[in-house]
């Protein structure tokens, strides 16, 4: 709502800052500093906050009024109403969200500083698929509903200056101008705190320089990054070469994924499968008769996450690589001497399934001798991975990938790949869409052991329910829907609700 | 003892006249206590009223100077049973808690005060939590004064009100032999503002003394037949007396004109919101200068009826001003006015809403409603016709989410749920009860683990009905948890002596972290620390023992998640029979960073060898299924979305804040996850031999590592 009308006179002196947080961001701290900056600027002011159990990790308000000292003691309110806000600072995107939901923010008079940053809510993070909400929706919000706008991403400005955002967003409020104090009562409120002074200090210059630059624009979502010349041995480079030839005759619109999946299959096996990639990937643009090209697009992507699957091999792989300890050693700061632990649990299964593909089906055929071989692997194994030998195992698992195209957990996934694939191929002369959807219910295979078994038997119950709505004219839809329910909860309670709808319509 | 100090809050308790004093009104409360001579203090941690116990537990010397005795009371029934010494002794004392469920708590201490009456001066300083904010079920303490008839004051939400209304507290207390509560909704105990303050005062006679000189009066034990004359005394002497006091100090205010057509009748603690209403309807001022009467009741019980009428005389309509539910006052009034025959329109809850907190909106849309009925020539133009229209601000119902209190990062109760759900996805889903505390948070997403809760410390007695479990043919045994607050408040006498003495085949987890950590981090009798005023480091599982309870398994790392998981299988499957209770145990990560971050710093700074572990993701192996955080919640394991247009979904991500405590790769191992969690291990200050060490291994491992990356196809990234 709006104030439809302004308040007496007298009564317009008062500032009205409420301060909207995430439990441990320091928001109890920021109210202290503007309080402190308000006395010594001679106002009266009132500062009050519910911090109760929400100090652990909720959703938090504080809430100050100041004006200047009269005759009396003025009468403050103790909480913030909705129109009633001069200054509105949100630590976080979605608390910025959250204070316009709640009518703290309005066009006639209220300055929103806020965050750009996020700090996940359990709900966003807790979905198998992407939960994460719109920020973008919050700052179209905030550009109607605040009379000033203030965003920057004040977290990142506090951790570069070595500090926490409290800092960072005071500095916002005094490069704001929404309060009539001088820049150097802001910095005297903090010095006058006597803790981490110094840290404080670098991030309110930031905080306030990033506020005096002005509202930073909605990044661009730019296109994402695409892999750019090969290096390696010459005879390498040719081969690549040679590929990256043939991803140039696809058509325009599809060759950034096509690049980008071969370079996936390549660094996964060898340039021969990547050969392999893109002589399914071309029936697959062959196939695509639309204007387009999506199924083509969905086909170089999901064929190249099915391609290169998650075995040990890949993991090996993974965390062997030199520039994964160049990353964590900066992450942490550039630390000299760094002990590092994998956390792993291999089950007998994928120990098995590294096996020949002959040898390999008769031990999983036979359960008693699976369960003996589990009995011996299965248990947890932390990997001192700065040392030599431990490393050294991963290094010699990770050299298994030439052995890898014989070994049973390739020959199971190709089976599974060719099954998918082909069923989309089939789909594609009638429904095109339906045959795009196909390929994307590959999204659900995902993860390791049980969560990988559960990925699969959703994808499988998601083929079920597409093969029950082929031929309908809305089964693309149908499909897509299906992928977004079993993307939403882990038991697959939202996907068995919407095979029941499809029944009931079918029946 | 909390993992903070509060020796700056101290200094501010010894503030002698004409000093002003800058904080918070809680802290206010305990300074206006010792400048009135109170002779002892006790009462029962919990928000908003935390301050007071954790401020005085650290001012032990200035308490000492002034021979003033303070208790950190086992419960708020304990705390209220102190003020027993008032009863006998003309000693002024002071408890408090956070109500109503404190005061839920001390009913029973409270009922028998009140019945034998006192002859010091006995206040029970209660922090309302109602509204935005509050833990706890919606209610209102006042009915608690109105059964067992002790006066209620509800000050104006102001420091130099509360402080007043301390004092004033102490003397009708004494002028009319009643205890009195004090009662300050949450805002008001974390309102900051100024008062001038006073010299500290001893008491006349303090505890100590008053032990030497033992004094009784019959009258006052609540036997019959001194019990049926108490009643009567109540009625017959106490109220009057009250009466008289509350009328001739005008503990009640008036604001506003003599005349008027209508007038507002508020509680104390509506007055600043009113006000505010009243300014933003441009009937009252900046310093509360009101064109409307507002008749202020800074006590809310008993209420004067000769006051009443008065105020209403020559009024058209009054409005009652009263949140919470039931409207006690609105009905009161009416009586009132029904024997008196008044004419005056009486409005309360017929245009304010009967539940919920008064927020500005409502106190505005409500007071504004009863001006156009009644006195709408009072109104400016602006409210009667406004011109301005509210612009279409998008909706973001459907865009934020909620954002509920969780565990802390590192909180090592967080690995006890993470297990709990990996024995449910074994065993089946179990009836599972909660109590209150930090643990209670497992409720929510992504634990979901827990229903009932009763009461502080009746986590196990909530499942008295299962107690039979398998024993009693069921498949299934119950699960109760408890913290170690709620085991020392109630937990051992109401739920594990009902547990041993009915011989419940159920299992009980009690979360023990070394304090009472919701309510702030202040010490439980099993606490680790070293306190030198209270009796710590009493093992929950040897009390346990000593009611007759003998399958107690005790836990000490509570991040082994797979040992968490096995021990809690074994409870709910084993033949013993009997109670089964397994003691948690792991320091809350929050007073333990507090403890030890700054030592931390310091050993770094030195030059000591210090390890500081922290856990990270490898994207490249994570794949976005976020099975890891349905069985955390932490605040530092968080997702990022990749630059990667070949993933949909965004990937696990450890950010700078976390602890290094571990859950995370224990997860992974014990439900099987993934191999994406890794351990770094900064080694500050390492020693000479440790650094040749690692520089002979890292450079093996790297020239390995980069021999296999050049014989193989490596890719620039670049934008496209």
């Amino acid at each position: 709502m709006s104030v439809t009308f302004p308040p007496p006179a007298d009564a317009g002196n008062v500032i009205k800052l409420a301060i909207l947080a995430v439990g441990g961001q320091g928001g109890g701290v920021l109210g202290g500093w503007i309080e402190s900056l308000a006395r010594s600027q001679g106002y009266a002011v009132q500062a009050t906050s519910v911090a109760g159990v929400a100090q652990r990790t909720g959703a938090t308000i504080y809430y100050l009024e100041m004006a200047p000292q009269g005759p009396v003691a003025p009468v403050f309110s103790l909480a913030p109403a909705a129109g009633d806000v001069d200054v509105m600072i949100a630590a976080e995107m979605m608390e910025a969200g959250r204070a316009i939901l709640r009518g703290f923010v309005t066009p006639d008079r209220t300055v929103l500083i806020a965050s750009t940053h996020r700090a996940l809510a359990v709900s966003e993070k807790m979905v198998p698929g992407d939960g994460i909400a719109d920020a973008d929706e919050v700052r179209a919000a905030a550009e109607v509903a605040a009379r000033g706008l203030v965003l920057a991403d004040f977290e990142a400005a506090a951790l570069k200056a070595g500090s926490v955002i409290s800092a960072s967003l005071f500095g916002a409020l005094a490069g704001s101008g929404a309060l009539p104090f001088p820049v150097e009562a802001f910095e005297a409120a903090i010095r006058s705190g006597g803790k981490g002074v110094e840290a404080s200090l670098r991030a309110f210059s930031a905080g306030r320089e990033a506020a005096l630059a002005g509202n930073v624009p909605a990044p661009v979502k730019g296109l994402p990054k695409t892999p750019g010349a090969a290096r390696g041995p010459e005879k390498l480079t040719r081969g690549w070469q040679a590929l990256a030839d043939r991803v140039a005759t696809l058509p325009g619109a599809v060759r950034p994924m096509a690049l980008a999946g071969l370079r996936k299959v390549v660094d996964f096996q060898d340039l021969a499968y990547g050969g392999a990639y893109l002589d399914r990937l071309e029936t697959a643009a062959r196939a695509d008769h639309g204007t387009d090209h999506a199924f083509a697009i969905a086909a170089a992507k999901y064929l190249a996450n099915a391609m290169a699957y998650d075995d040990v091999i890949r993991v090996a792989d993974a965390k062997t690589r030199p520039e994964r300890l160049d990353r964590i050693r900066a992450e942490m700061g550039g630390a000299e001497v760094m002990q590092l632990t994998e956390f792993t649990h291999p089950r007998a299964e994928e120990v098995v399934s590294l096996l020949p593909r002959a040898l390999g089906q008769t031990i999983m055929d036979r359960p008693r001798l699976l369960g003996f071989i589990d009995r011996r692997v299965n248990k947890g194994r932390r990997l001192r991975t700065d040392r030599l030998l431990p490393f050294l195992q991963l290094h010699m698992l990770a050299s298994m990938r030439s052995w890898r195209p014989r070994s049973l957990r390739h020959a199971e996934e190709m089976a599974h790949l060719e099954r998918w694939f082909t069923k989309a191929l089939d789909r594609a002369p009638r429904d095109l869409a339906l045959a795009t959807a196909t390929l994307q219910a590959r999204r659900l295979v995902k993860g390791y052991s049980d969560t990988h078994a559960r990925g699969l038997g959703k994808f499988d119950r998601v083929m079920e329910g597409i093969a029950l709505v082929e031929g309908r004219d809305d089964a693309a839809d149908w499909a897509r829907r299906l992928t977004t329910a079993a993307l939403q909860d882990e038991e697959g309670v939202a996907l068995d609700g919407t095979l029941q709808t499809i029944r009931s319509f079918l029946d | 003892m909390a993992e903070r100090s509060f020796k700056a809050e101290v200094a501010d308790l010894r503030k002698g006249a004409g000093e002003t004093f800058t904080g918070e009104g809680i802290l206010a409360i305990t300074k206006a206590l010792l400048e009135n001579g109170v002779g002892y203090v006790g009462g029962y941690q919990g928000a908003p009223i935390s301050h007071l116990m954790d401020v005085l537990a650290d001012a032990e010397d200035l308490l000492k100077e002034l021979d003033v005795r303070f208790e950190a009371n086992a419960s708020e029934a304990a705390a209220a049973a102190m003020l027993a010494a008032s009863v006998h002794y003309p000693i002024r004392g002071a408890v408090t808690f956070k109500g109503p469920v404190g005061v839920n708590v001390a009913s029973d201490a409270l009922a028998n005060l009140a019945s034998s009456g006192v002859t010091g001066g006995a206040l029970i300083i209660v922090g309302e939590d109602y509204g935005e904010g509050s833990s706890i079920m919606q209610e209102r303490s006042h009915a608690f004064a109105m059964k067992s008839q002790f006066w209620l004051l509800d000050p104006r939400p102001n420091l130099p009100s509360i402080v007043k209304a301390v004092g004033d507290g102490f003397a009708l207390s004494e002028v009319s032999n009643t205890p009195v509560m004090l009662m300050v909704r949450i805002r008001a105990c974390h309102v900051t503002g100024q008062f001038e303050t006073r010299d500290n005062k001893r008491p006349p006679l303090s505890v100590r003394e008053a032990l030497a000189k033992p004094q009784r009066n019959v009258s006052r034990i609540v036997l019959p037949p001194m019990s049926y004359a108490q009643e009567h005394d109540k009625i017959n002497n106490r109220w009057p007396a009250a009466e008289r006091y509350i009328r001739e100090h005008q503990l009640n205010e008036h604001f506003g004109p003599e005349t008027a057509p209508v007038g507002i009748v508020c509680q104390g603690g509506m007055y600043n919101g009113v006000i505010r209403a009243l300014q933003r309807l441009g009937l009252a001022d900046l310093y509360g200068n009101t064109q409307v009467p507002i008749y202020c009741l800074n006590v809310t019980y008993p209420l004067l009826p000769d006051e009443f009428a008065s105020f209403c005389a020559g009024k058209e309509a009054v409005l009652v001003v009263e949140e919470g539910q039931p409207e006690f006052l609105e009905q009161a009034f009416a009586t009132m006015m029904l024997r008196s025959g008044s004419t005056t329109r009486l409005h309360g809850k017929d245009i304010f809403p009967m539940a919920g907190e008064y927020t500005g909106q409502v106190m505005k849309d409500s007071l504004e409603a009863f001006l156009r009925q009644h006195a709408p020539t009072l109104l400016p133009a602006q409210v009667l016709a406004p011109n301005t229209e509210a612009p279409a601000i998008p909706d973001l119902s459907k865009t934020v989410p909620i954002r509920p209190p969780g565990f802390c990062t590192g909180c090592p109760e967080r690995p006890i749920f993470a297990a709990m759900k990996l024995v449910q996805k074994e065993l089946g889903e179990h009836q599972i009860s909660a109590d209150i505390g930090c643990h209670l948070f497992a409720s929510l997403p992504p634990f979901n683990i827990g229903g009932a809760t009763m009461g502080y410390g009746l986590g196990p007695a909530s499942n008295a009905a299962f107690d039979g479990g398998k024993a009693g043919g069921a498949e299934k045994r119950s699960i109760a948890v408890i913290g170690d607050g709620g085991f020392w408040h109630n937990g051992l006498s109401s739920s594990f002596g009902n547990m041993a003495f009915n011989k419940s085949d159920g299992v009980a987890v009690i979360v023990d972290n070394y304090y009472s950590a919701a309510t702030g981090g202040q010490d439980v009798m099993s606490s680790r620390a070293k306190n030198p005023t209270k009796a710590t480091n009493n093992p929950i599982s040897k009390a346990l023992r000593g009611i007759g309870i003998d399958w107690v398994k005790q836990v000490d790392r509570t991040y082994d998640v797979a040992g968490m998981r096995d021990i809690l299988r074994e409870a709910l499957t084993t033949d013993t029979p009997g109670p089964k209770v397994i003691v948690a145990s792991s320091e809350c990560m929050l007073n333990k960073q507090r403890r030890e971050k700054p030592l931390r710093s310091a050993a770094i700074r030195e030059g000591r060898r210090v390890e500081a572990p922290r856990f990270g993701v490898d994207e490249a192996v994570c794949t976005g299924d976020h099975a890891c955080i349905r069985l955390s919640g932490c605040p530092s394991l968080s997702l990022k979305k990749l630059d990667d247009p070949l993933r949909d979904d965004p990937v696990a991500s450890i950010d700078t804040s976390c602890v290094g405590c571990g859950n995370c790769g224990e997860v992974a191992e014990a439900a099987v996850l993934c191999p994406s969690f890794y351990e770094a291990r900064v080694i500050h200050n390492p020693s000479p031999f440790e650094r040749r060490l690692n520089g002979w291994r890292q450079g093996v491992i790297g020239w390995l590592a980069k021999r296999r990356q050049s014989r193989r196809l490596s890719f620039e990234e670049s934008a496209a």
